[in-house]
């Protein structure tokens, strides 16, 4: 088996696994009892921190891959990606469809007055174009740039959900304030390494490897 | 003819569930539990052997609504001196002792002293009220307590005519509640009641549920339970009563002034600055109901705060 093939036979398939993760374990929480007095909360809840936790997965991606060298794990960048827009999409599904059960006056009046809901929604509705826009044929469409710059739109929706949480904790911020941080270091390193590329273009010396 | 309607609060022929019907219940739970812990890797947990309480009587003011799962009412908790989480309180209250247990009443009254937590309740009925509990964070449950009238308690210590308000104030045991070795509230946890609110025939000190002991998740051995204020106002495990002239301080008033205020009345028109308090979840149940003014216990509380703006005082 060559390198490629043991990559899209085995390693992908393994991580696609692994991020399936999250749902089996609500699967299983919810067949056994295991989500409480409070399913619908328990939920919403999984679903959102499993959303939040694969955006920065997904952005942590190519700083780890400029960091470590290892290019091949651009080739997760999508799945990932797209992973957490499958658990934010469950976190929204399950709000409005279990919370709220389809109550669209009730949920509409939510996202017009509750701070965190409207928050929420738009980084939802940020993120919602990104995954349409994901495939080969998209980004030929688009070209190059214009994808990415669409794209960059996941930044603003990291941050946004990273408030949203802030904004529906009453007590106990540990738990948000370690995503904030996780955030700000993924957004300052490519801050830090835009920079760093503009410096060295302007010396005119080539980067090294 | 008297035509006589029935209030929300009333008790009906049909509402108490007889107790053989809750240990039966209980029964099934416990059995559902541990049948449950071997399935499910340790998700729930055998409820342990609470005592039961003897020579109840039926309280009045009691609703004839379905009680919540007793399972629910002692895993589903917010009780932060055991952890953030509603799982907390019941993982993490084993080492908890109830017992001995004394409470320091002081301030305005004329009998001022530490009571054993025996002498607090002594020859006052225990009484079964089955009321409505409602979350400031928008879930509710039927829960049926066992407890005395907090009057009968406070008017043991001659509270005096400056006696405006009762101060009320959680046990600090950071070795035995790992909630406050963190600080996620400030400790200890404190509330208070106006004395008119207090005296009030619907506020009760509870010390058991469902016809036994207290759990320490519930607030053993003594909890405060004003049916009408949102939960948070009924504070438990309390060590120090306090008989004062001024409003005294609330912790979650402190925490956030915007969202809590002192009266914390369960109001479906004035929401919490960051949601909706029109409705609320049942525990057990799926639909969304409609939330209760007063928890709906107007026809009994409303008095108390006429003239007053609501929006203003919430």
């Amino acid at each position: 088996m060559t390198r490629e093939q043991r990559l899209r036979r085995i390693v992908k398939p393994a991580v696609f696994a692994v991020c399936l993760g999250p749902l089996i374990w609500a699967a299983w929480l919810a067949a056994s009892g295991g989500l409480g007095a409070n399913p619908i909360e328990a939920t919403i809840r999984h679903f959102g921190d499993w959303g939040l936790r694969f955006l920065l997965i997904a952005l942590a991606v190519t700083p780890l891959r400029e960091i470590t060298g290892f290019s091949v794990l651009a080739r997760f960048r999508r799945m990932i990606g797209l992973f957490a827009f499958f658990y934010v999409f469950l976190h929204f599904a399950a709000y409005v469809g279990l919370d709220q059960f389809f109550d669209w006056a009730a949920i509409w009046a939510d996202i017009a007055k509750r701070t965190y809901i409207t928050i929420g929604m738009a980084a939802f509705a940020l993120l919602l174009p990104l995954a349409v826009t994901s495939t080969k044929g998209w980004i030929k469409r688009l070209g190059g740039k214009r994808w990415q710059a669409l794209h960059r739109a996941v930044y603003a929706a990291s941050v946004l959900g990273v408030i949203h949480y802030f904004l529906m904790i009453k007590a106990g911020y540990r738990e948000a304030t370690v995503y904030a941080f996780i955030l700000a270091a993924l957004l300052g390193w490519r801050l830090f390494d835009r920079w760093r590329k503009r410096a060295a273009k302007r010396a005119g010396s080539p980067l090294p490897a | 003819m008297l035509i006589r309607f029935a209030r929300a609060s009333d008790v009906k022929s049909s509402e108490i569930t007889p107790k053989a019907v809750f240990e039966e219940r209980r029964r099934f739970l416990r059995t559902a539990a541990v049948a449950g812990a071997g399935l499910a890797a340790g998700h729930f947990l055998p409820a342990p052997a609470e005592a039961a309480l003897q020579g109840v009587t039926k309280g009045k003011f009691s609703t004839d609504e379905e009680p919540t799962s007793v399972m629910s009412v002692t895993s589903y908790n917010n009780f932060y001196e055991f952890g953030g989480d509603k799982t907390d309180p019941q993982r993490n209250s084993k080492n908890f002792k109830p017992k001995p247990w004394s409470v320091a009443v002081g301030g305005h009254c004329e009998k001022p002293g530490t009571y054993a937590y025996e002498d607090v309740i002594k020859g006052i009925t225990l009484e079964e009220r089955i009321y409505r509990l409602r979350c400031v964070e928008a879930w509710s449950m039927v829960i049926p307590w066992v407890g005395v009238p907090l009057a009968d308690v406070l008017n043991r210590y001659g509270p005096t005519s400056q006696a405006k308000y009762v101060a009320f104030e959680t046990v600090v045991r950071p070795e035995e509640m790992p909630g406050q070795r963190t600080r996620l509230l400030p400790w200890p946890y404190v509330e208070g009641l106006r004395m008119d609110e207090a005296m009030h025939p619907l506020s009760i000190l509870a010390v058991g549920l469902y016809g036994e002991e207290l759990l320490p998740q519930n607030g053993a051995p003594l909890r405060l339970m004003v049916p009408w204020k949102y939960g948070f106002k009924s504070i438990k495990s309390i060590v120090k009563i306090t008989f004062t002239d001024t409003e005294p301080p609330t912790t979650w008033n402190q925490q956030g002034p915007v969202e809590y205020g002192f009266y914390a009345n369960v109001n479906p028109t004035v929401d919490h600055p960051r949601w909706s308090q029109a409705k609320e979840r049942r525990i057990g149940q799926f639909l969304r109901r409609d939330t209760l003014m007063f928890n709906g216990y107007a026809e009994e509380v409303a008095g108390l705060y006429a003239g007053m703006d609501l929006r203003k005082f919430y």
